[in-house]
C-alpha cells in the first residue's frame, strides 16, 4: 500500500489523531484536514509519545500515524505503551523501511529489524500485521477492544502534497477547541 | 512533613494532573510518594518520551509535570524546543541539581554546569531551591506555567534535603 492510503484509512475513522512530523502528517492534511489532526512540525520520534498522552488524559479514541524510523529513534515508548496501556490507543505504524521525508535513507528496518516483534517484546499484547488494505480495515475495526498497535507493510515513497499552512499554535488551539478544553 | 513530603503537596495543591519521570536517587522518595497520591504517575524510559507524553496531556488541557536529573534536560532539549516551546504548551520541569560543589562523582560535572545555561537558551525561567523556605515559590511557579501556556523549571539543589 501506498503511505496515502494508509493515512486515508485512518482518517475515515472517528477520534483524534496524532501525525508524525513530515510527509505523514502534510499527507493526512491533504487527505482530510481537520480539528482532530494534529500535525507534528518538529520532534521527530515522539507521536508515540504525544499519542500516549493524550490518551491517558481524556476518553476518546487516539489513532498515532507513525513511521519505523521515527519509532526507532524512540523505542523505549513501547514499553511505557505496553505498561500504562490506555485502552483508548491505537499505534499505527506505517512500516516502508525509510526515512520518507529526509531523502529515502534506509532505516534499520530495511536490515531485518522486526517492527512487530519489537512490540510485542516490549510487552504490548494485541499487535496486528497488516500488507493489505483489507487486513488494515480488519485491524482498524478491532481497535475498540484495548491497546492496538497495528504494523502496516508500505511502499516507500512521499505523494505529493502541499505544506501544511497552519501555524504551530493554530494547530492546537483547534484542537483543544474540539476537545472543549479552551 | 519531610522535604519530600512537602514537594509531593506543592505538587497536588498547584492543579498537576500527570507527573513523568525519570529515576533519580535525590526524588527517588517523591516518587514512591506519587505512586499512593492522586496524581497519575507515568514513569518514562527516557526524558525526552516524557516531553512528548506531556505535551499530550497538555493538549487535553492536562497539567504535566517532569521529574528527572538536571542531566536529563540534556535529553531533551529539541523536544523542549521543537514540541512545548514551539506549540505553547505548559510544562513544568522539576529537577534535582547535581554537579554543584559537595558533587562527588564527576560525570554529573559538566551537565551541572551547563544546565542553567541550557535553560536561559531556551528561554524557560528557572527558580532556585536550595532551602525548605524557598519551596514557598514553587507553587507560584508551577501554576504561572499552566496559567500562561509556557515551559518553567526548578533546580532543587541537593542541600534541599540536608
Amino acid at each position: 500500500m501506498k503511505r496515502i492510503d494508509i493515512i486515508r484509512r485512518i482518517a475515515a475513522q472517528d477520534g483524534l489523531i496524532v501525525a508524525n512530523i513530515g510527509f505523514p502528517a502534510r499527507e493526512l492534511f491533504s487527505v482530510q484536514d481537520r480539528p482532530d489532526n494534529f500535525y507534528m512540525l518538529g520532534s521527530m520520534g515522539l507521536a508515540s509519545s504525544i499519542g500516549l498522552g493524550l490518551a491517558l488524559s481524556q476518553p476518546e479514541p487516539v489513532y498515532v500515524i507513525e513511521g519505523d524510523g521515527a519509532l526507532l529513534m524512540n523505542l523505549g515508548s513501547l514499553a511505557t505503551i505496553a505498561r500504562e496501556a490506555p485502552p483508548n490507543l491505537c499505534l499505527v505504524v506505517i512500516d516502508n523501511r525509510v526515512y520518507g521525508s529526509t531523502g529515502n535513507q534506509p532505516t534499520a528496518r530495511a536490515a531485518g529489524t522486526d517492527i512487530a516483534a519489537l512490540a510485542r517484546a516490549a510487552g504490548c499484547k494485541h499487535v496486528i500485521e497488516s500488507t493489505d488494505d483489507r487486513q488494515l480495515q480488519d485491524a482498524l475495526d478491532a481497535f475498540y477492544s484495548g491497546l492496538t498497535v497495528i504494523v502496516v507493510q508500505a511502499e516507500a515513497g512521499n505523494a505529493r502534497v502541499p505544506i501544511i499552512d497552519l501555524t504551530p499554535v493554530e494547530i492546537k488551539k483547534r484542537f483543544m477547541q474540539r476537545l472543549g478544553v479552551v | 512533613m519531610n522535604i519530600d513530603q512537602q514537594i509531593v503537596r506543592i505538587i497536588e495543591n498547584a492543579g498537576v494532573d500527570i507527573v513523568c519521570s525519570v529515576p533519580c536517587n535525590l526524588l527517588g522518595s517523591v516518587m514512591e510518594l506519587l505512586d499512593f497520591g492522586p496524581v497519575r504517575h507515568a514513569p518514562v524510559t527516557r526524558e525526552e518520551e516524557g516531553v512528548g507524553v506531556a505535551a499530550g496531556a497538555a493538549l487535553s488541557g492536562s497539567r504535566p509535570l517532569l521529574l528527572m536529573q538536571n542531566s536529563g534536560l540534556g535529553n531533551c532539549v529539541n523536544a523542549l524546543a521543537s514540541l512545548s516551546g514551539l506549540y505553547e504548551l505548559p510544562l513544568f520541569l522539576l529537577m534535582s541539581h547535581r554537579g554543584g560543589e559537595s558533587e562527588r562523582i564527576v560525570a554529573q560535572k559538566p551537565m551541572g554546569e551547563a544546565a542553567p545555561a541550557v535553560l536561559d537558551a531556551l528561554g524557560i525561567p528557572r527558580t532556585d531551591i536550595s532551602k525548605a523556605a524557598d519551596l514557598e515559590q514553587l507553587e507560584a511557579s508551577m501554576r504561572s506555567a499552566y496559567a500562561d501556556s509556557c515551559v518553567r523549571a526548578a533546580f532543587l539543589q541537593p542541600e534541599l534535603w540536608s
